[in-house]
C-alpha cells in the first residue's frame, strides 16, 4: 500500500475500528455510530508470548508470508504420468517409504508395522509374514525413509515400495513435482495395515494391470488438470480427504475414452473402470500429490511462519514450517475420534496416521467441511456446525484460495496458509478429516472421524521460529 | 463461613469485565470477598490474600470463581449472581447458517471489516502482537493498554513508519478523529485545531478549554507518554505532526508533551517548521505555563476570543482555618499540573507521582503537610478498574479525609466524555456531601474543590454534573489550574 495515502486515510474518513481487549471502549464507540468490529480475544497459549513477540517482530516475516501465499496460490497440479515407484523415484529394492515423520521400525504402530510387512510380502522378499517381520526388525539391506523426503505422499502407512505405481504431477508454475501410491479402496487394504493374501493379490493386479492400463490412459489424454477438477470437486460436496466421490467420476469421465480407445483386453479395461467407479477414495491419492505440490510451493523461506506439511506415521504427528525448513516438529499423535466401522470401537483404533493431512495443509479436508455438507454426520456433526469449521480455520490462515471457492460461503475460498503464530495466538487447532486404521497389525479400517494436531508441534516449531528470528533491523 | 473455589477452564473474559463482576457479586448481602478473574500470576496472588489456595495447573485463559461467603445461602446467591453476570457478557456466536463467528486476532476482523484504525486494549504484554497485526493488515493503531514494553514501542513506530501508519500510545488514553472519541475522548465541536498529544487527561483538559472558548478540534493523535524521550525519538509525533500538516480541516496545531528530549526537541521542532501551519507546544511540568495558558494561546492563535473557563462557586462561605490540602485525581497530568501550582505557593506536596524524589509517597498513601495522589497511576491500578471509570477508591478516601483532624481542602477532578463514568456524581455528589457534614459534626470543615473535564455535549451533562457537585457543597472549575489555584487560596487565607 502506498505508505502517503494509508496514512492519510485515517483522518480522511470518519473511523471504522476493530478493538481488541476492554468492552468498555467497544461500547464507547458503538455509542458514538462508530462501524465497530470486536475481536473476541484471548491471551495466547502460556509459555508462548516470548517466541510470538520475537516471531512477529522478525522484519522478514510479513514479506517472507506474503511470498509463501504467493507461490502457494500460483501453484499448478498436472497429471503426467503413472508409472512405477522404482522408476519415478529412484526407489531401490529393499527402500522402502512410509507416511509422516521419520520413524524406526522399533516405533512403528500395528497398522504401520503390518503395511511394512505387506509391502515385504508384495515385492517377493518373502513369502511368510513372520519372517518378513523379522526382516524388518533386524532391518539389514531395510531402509525406511518418510515419503515426504521425496516428494511423495501416501494416504494411511503410506507405505511405498519400489514395484508400486505412483501418480506423477507436475506444479509447472513452481518448477515441482510430487508423487503418490495408487488408492487400493476400502476394508482390508495394505494402507491401513492389512497384509492378507487378498490385500497382496490387489497389489499385484495394481502395478500389473491397473498401473500399466493407466500409464497408457494418461500418456493418451496428455496432461490431465488435477486442479481443474478438484475446483470442482469442492462445489460438487467432495473435501477432497474423506470424500472424494465427484473427484472421483470426474476423473474416470476424462479417462474413460482412452481406457476404452486402448490396446488393453477389454475384460481388464472392464475391471479398471469397475475398480476406480467402485472406489470413492481413488482420487483422494490425486488430490494429495496437488496439496503436497502447493504446500512445499511455500517451503523453505527464511522468516515465513506457514506451515507447509501436517503428517502422521501412526505413532507420532509432525508438522514442517516454512521459515524453518525440513525440520520436524513432532509430538505423539491422537486418537481420532468419530463413528466406527460393525464390530469396532474406540480400544481398536490406532493414533492418527498418514500423509492425508496434507489435503488441511492445503485448505481442503476439515478445512473444507463447509464444502461437504453430505458427510458432516459420518465425522459427527451438523451442517452448522461444518459452516462453523470452516469459518473458523480462516482465523488461523493467511489467505482465500480463489482457486477452491465454497458455494455456501457465498464462494469464499479455502482457507490457506496455516500461520503458527495465529495458531498459538488463538489457540485454534487445524481441524483434519481422517479415516482410522486398526492398532493391530492386518486388521484394516475401523471407522473415520475428526482429529486435531498435537498444541506442543506448534510451540516447538513456534520456539525454532524465534530461535531463527532476525533481530528489527 | 462458607467458600467457594472453582476454574472454569477457556471461559476468557477481559479484566475490565471481570472487576465489574467481582464488584457486583462481592456487593452481594453476606458476602465477605468475591473474585472473579482470570487465573493470570496477579489475580493468583490476590487469591492468596483471600484465604483460598490457588488451585494447580491454573492459566491465563481459565477462569477463577472464588467466593467467600458467611453462611450457604449467601454463598448460592453469589454464585447464581457470578453466572448471571457472566452470562450478560457476550460470547463467540456459534451455529446457524448464516451467524460468523467473532473474528479471534485483529488480522483477521481487519481483513473483514475494511476499517480504519485498531483500538488495542488488551494486557500490555499482548499489545505488541495485535498492534503488530494491524499494521500488516494496514491499519494505524491506538495502544491504549499500558505495561507495554519500550522495546515493543519502539519496534510497532518503525513498522508503522515504513508502513505509512500512525502508533498512537502505547497507554493513549484519548484520540479523536473526525469527531469520535476512541478512549476517554470529550465531545468536542469541530474546529481548526489539530492536537498531537503525548498525555490523555493533558489533551483533555487543552480540547475542553478551547472547546469552552467556542473554538473547536479537527483531530487529536495521542502518541504516548514516550513517544518524545530519547529512546523512541518521537516517531509518533513526527508521523501526526505529517498528518495533520497535510489535514485541510486543521488551520493549527498543538502538541502538548512534558519537555522532549533534546535531540528530539530538535527533530520536532524542525518537523513542526516544515508545517506550513502555527504549531503551539504547550509543555508541560515545572516552570512551563499551565494547561490553561496554553489553551489560551491556542484560542488566540486560532483567532478566537479567549475567555475565562467558567466555574461554579460553592454554595457557602468557606472560612474555615484549612492546615492543608489533599488532591484526590484520576489524570496523572492533571494531578502533576495541581502539584507544580501547589507547591509554588505552599511547599513540598507528597505524592505517589511526587515531582521531586524527597516527596515520594510511602505505600499507605498517607503523610503529614499536603498530599496529592494520582489514583489512575499503573500501581494503584492494578486488579482495579481505572478511577474515571469508578469513583470508589477516591470516594473512601474523601470520606476518610472528613475524619481527619481540623479542617481542610481536598481537591478532585472529575472527567466527563465517553470511557468514562455515565454519571459520576450519583456516587460522589453524596459523598461529598457526607464528608462536609462528618467533618462539620466534629467543628470543622472540608473545602471540596474540583476540577471538571468536560463539555457542554458530553454524554454526562457539563451543568448538571456542575449544579450537583456545587450544590454538594463543592466549588467547580473547568480549569484544573484555577482549580488548584483556588484551592491553595483556601489554604493560604486559613493558614
Amino acid at each position: 500500500m502506498n505508505a502517503a495515502r494509508s496514512r492519510a486515510r485515517l483522518l480522511d474518513e470518519a473511523p471504522r475500528a476493530v478493538t481488541a481487549g476492554v468492552e468498555l471502549l467497544t461500547e464507547s464507540l458503538l455509542a458514538q455510530a462508530v462501524p465497530v468490529t470486536s475481536v473476541d480475544w484471548r491471551p495466547p497459549w502460556p509459555g508462548t508470548e516470548a517466541s510470538l513477540m520475537r516471531v512477529m517482530a522478525d522484519p522478514r516475516r510479513s514479506a517472507a508470508n506474503d511470498r509463501a501465499v504467493e507461490r502457494m496460490l500460483a501453484s499448478t497440479a498436472e497429471l503426467v504420468d503413472v508409472r512405477p515407484a522404482h522408476a519415478a523415484l529412484g526407489l531401490e529394492p529393499g527402500r522402502f517409504l512410509h507416511a509422516g515423520p521419520p520413524l524406526t521400525w522399533d516405533e512403528a504402530s500395528g497398522p504401520m508395522r503390518g503395511a511394512l510387512i505387506g509391502a515385504i510380502l508384495f515385492e517377493g522378499l518373502s513369502d511368510s509374514p513372520s519372517e518378513a517381520e523379522r526382516m524388518l526388525a533386524d532391518g539389514r539391506g531395510i531402509t525406511l525413509e518418510p515419503c515426504h523426503h521425496h516428494g511423495a505422499v501416501g494416504p494411511m502407512a503410506g507405505v511405498l515400495s519400489p514395484s508400486m505405481w505412483v501418480f506423477e504431477l507436475r506444479d509447472e508454475a513452481n518448477d515441482a513435482t510430487a508423487w503418490c501410491s495408487l488408492n487400493e479402496g476400502l476394508g482390508k487394504v495394505l494402507r491401513y495395515g492389512a497384509y492378507s493374501p487378498e490385500v497382496i493379490e490387489r497389489l499385484h493386479w495394481m502395478s500389473d494391470v491397473l498401473g500399466p492400463v493407466l500409464h497408457a490412459a494418461v500418456r493418451a489424454h496428455g496432461r490431465l488438470d488435477i486442479k481443474g477438477i478438484v475446483a470442482q470437486m469442492v462445489q460438487m460436496g467432495d473435501e477432497g480427504h474423506n470424500r472424494n466421490r465427484a473427484g472421483t467420476l470426474m476423473l474416470l469421465r476424462e479417462l474413460l475414452p482412452h481406457l476404452v480407445a486402448g490396446t488393453a483386453a477389454s475384460s481388464q479395461t472392464a475391471d479398471v473402470a469397475r475398480f476406480i467407479a467402485g472406489n470413492d477414495h481413488f482420487f483422494l491419492n490425486l488430490v494429495m500429490p496437488a496439496a503436497k505440490l502447493q504446500t512445499s510451493a511455500a517451503a523453505d523461506i527464511p522468516g515465513s511462519t506457514v506451515v507447509t506439511t501436517m503428517a502422521r506415521n501412526g505413532t507420532e504427528f509432525g508438522i514442517q514450517v516454512s521459515g524453518t525448513g525440513q525440520q520436524w516438529f513432532t509430538a505423539p499423535a491422537e486418537t481420532p475420534a468419530g463413528l466406527y466401522l460393525a464390530g469396532y470401537g474406540p480400544e481398536d483404533a490406532n493414533p492418527d496416521i498418514g500423509d492425508s493431512a496434507i489435503t488441511e495443509t492445503m485448505g481442503l479436508g476439515g478445512f473444507a467441511m463447509a464444502a461437504a455438507p453430505a458427510i458432516v454426520r459420518f465425522v459427527g456433526g451438523s451442517v452448522p456446525d461444518a459452516l462453523s469449521t470452516s469459518r473458523l480455520m480462516y482465523e488461523i490462515t493467511l489467505a482465500e484460495n480463489p482457486a477452491y471457492a465454497f458455494p455456501i460461503l457465498d464462494f469464499r475460498g479455502a482457507p490457506t496458509g496455516i500461520d503458527v503464530t495465529r495458531v498459538a495466538r488463538t489457540g485454534i487447532l487445524p481441524q483434519i478429516n481422517t479415516g482410522m486404521a486398526g492398532r493391530v497389525a492386518g486388521t484394516g479400517q475401523v471407522g473415520a472421524g475428526l482429529v486435531k494436531p498435537p498444541q506442543a508441534c506448534f510451540t516447538a516449531a513456534l520456539s525454532a521460529l524465534a530461535d531463527l528470528a532476525a533481530p528489527p533491523a | 463461613m462458607t467458600r467457594h473455589l472453582e476454574l472454569r477452564a477457556g471461559a476468557y473474559h477481559d479484566s475490565v469485565a471481570l472487576m465489574q463482576v467481582s464488584q457486583t457479586v462481592a456487593a452481594e448481602p453476606g458476602v465477605v470477598a468475591a473474585l472473579v478473574a482470570m487465573a493470570t500470576d496477579l489475580n493468583l496472588d490476590l487469591l492468596g490474600n483471600l484465604g483460598f489456595d490457588p488451585p494447580a495447573g491454573a492459566g491465563p485463559n481459565d477462569l477463577l470463581v472464588a467466593v467467600h461467603a458467611d453462611e450457604p445461602e449467601a454463598l448460592q446467591r453469589a454464585l447464581t449472581t457470578v453466572d448471571a453476570a457472566l452470562a450478560e457478557r457476550p460470547s463467540a456466536a456459534h451455529g446457524g447458517f448464516d451467524s460468523e463467528a467473532q473474528p479471534r486476532t485483529v488480522g483477521s476482523a481487519a481483513a473483514r471489516s475494511g476499517a480504519t484504525i485498531a483500538v488495542i486494549s488488551t494486557p500490555g504484554p499482548y499489545a505488541f502482537v495485535e498492534a503488530m497485526d494491524a499494521l500488516e493488515h494496514g491499519l494505524s493503531v491506538m495502544v491504549f493498554s499500558d505495561n507495554v514494553p519500550l522495546a515493543h514501542e519502539i519496534r510497532l513506530k518503525q513498522e508503522a513508519s515504513r508502513r505509512g501508519l500512525l502508533v498512537m500510545g502505547p497507554d493513549c488514553g484519548t484520540a479523536v478523529i473526525n469527531g469520535a472519541g476512541l478512549g476517554f475522548a470529550n465531545v468536542v465541536r469541530p474546529g481548526p485545531v489539530g492536537v498531537v498529544a503525548a498525555s490523555g487527561t493533558g489533551a483533555q483538559q487543552v480540547m475542553c478549554l478551547i472547546d469552552d472558548a467556542g473554538v473547536g478540534v479537527s483531530h487529536c493523535l495521542g502518541v504516548g507518554g514516550r513517544d518524545l524521550s530519547a529512546p523512541v525519538g518521537g516517531a509518533a509525533t513526527i508521523a501526526a505532526l505529517d498528518l495533520l500538516a497535510a489535514d485541510p480541516s486543521t488551520e493549527i496545531i498543538v502538541v502538548i508533551s512534558k519537555p522532549p528530549a533534546p535531540d528530539v526537541a530538535d527533530a520536532v521542532r524542525a518537523k513542526a517548521a516544515v508545517a506550513a501551519k502555527p504549531v503551539v507546544f504547550a509543555l508541560l511540568g515545572l516552570g512551563q505555563p499551565d494547561l490553561t495558558a496554553a489553551a489560551h494561546s491556542v484560542v488566540t492563535a486560532a483567532g478566537g476570543r479567549w475567555r475565562p473557563p467558567r466555574s461554579w462557586p460553592a454554595p457557602m462561605t468557606r472560612l474555615g482555618a484549612y492546615g492543608r490540602v489533599t488532591g484526590l485525581f484520576s489524570g496523572g497530568t492533571l494531578c502533576d499540573e495541581a502539584m507544580v501550582i501547589a507547591s509554588a505557593a505552599l511547599g513540598p506536596i507528597r505524592s505517589n507521582v511526587a515531582l521531586r524524589p524527597d516527596w515520594q509517597l510511602g505505600g499507605d498513601l498517607h503523610a503529614d503537610g499536603h498530599v496529592m495522589i494520582d489514583f489512575g497511576d499503573d500501581e494503584l491500578t492494578r486488579g482495579r478498574p481505572h478511577p474515571m471509570i469508578d469513583g470508589s477508591q477516591r470516594i473512601e478516601r474523601l470520606l476518610a479525609e472528613a475524619e481527619e483532624p481540623g479542617s481542610r481542602v481536598v481537591l478532585l477532578d472529575v472527567v466527563l466524555g465517553h470511557g468514562a463514568h455515565p454519571d459520576p456524581v450519583s456516587d460522589l455528589a453524596p459523598a461529598i456531601s457526607r464528608a462536609r457534614e462528618r467533618a462539620q459534626a466534629r467543628g470543622a470543615d472540608l473545602a471540596v474543590v474540583v476540577s471538571l473535564i468536560g463539555t457542554t455535549d458530553d454524554p454526562q451533562g457539563l451543568e448538571r454534573q456542575a449544579n450537583a457537585l456545587a450544590a454538594a457543597g463543592a466549588s467547580v472549575h473547568l480549569s484544573n489550574a484555577e482549580a488548584a489555584r483556588t484551592a491553595v487560596g483556601l489554604v493560604q487565607a486559613g493558614s
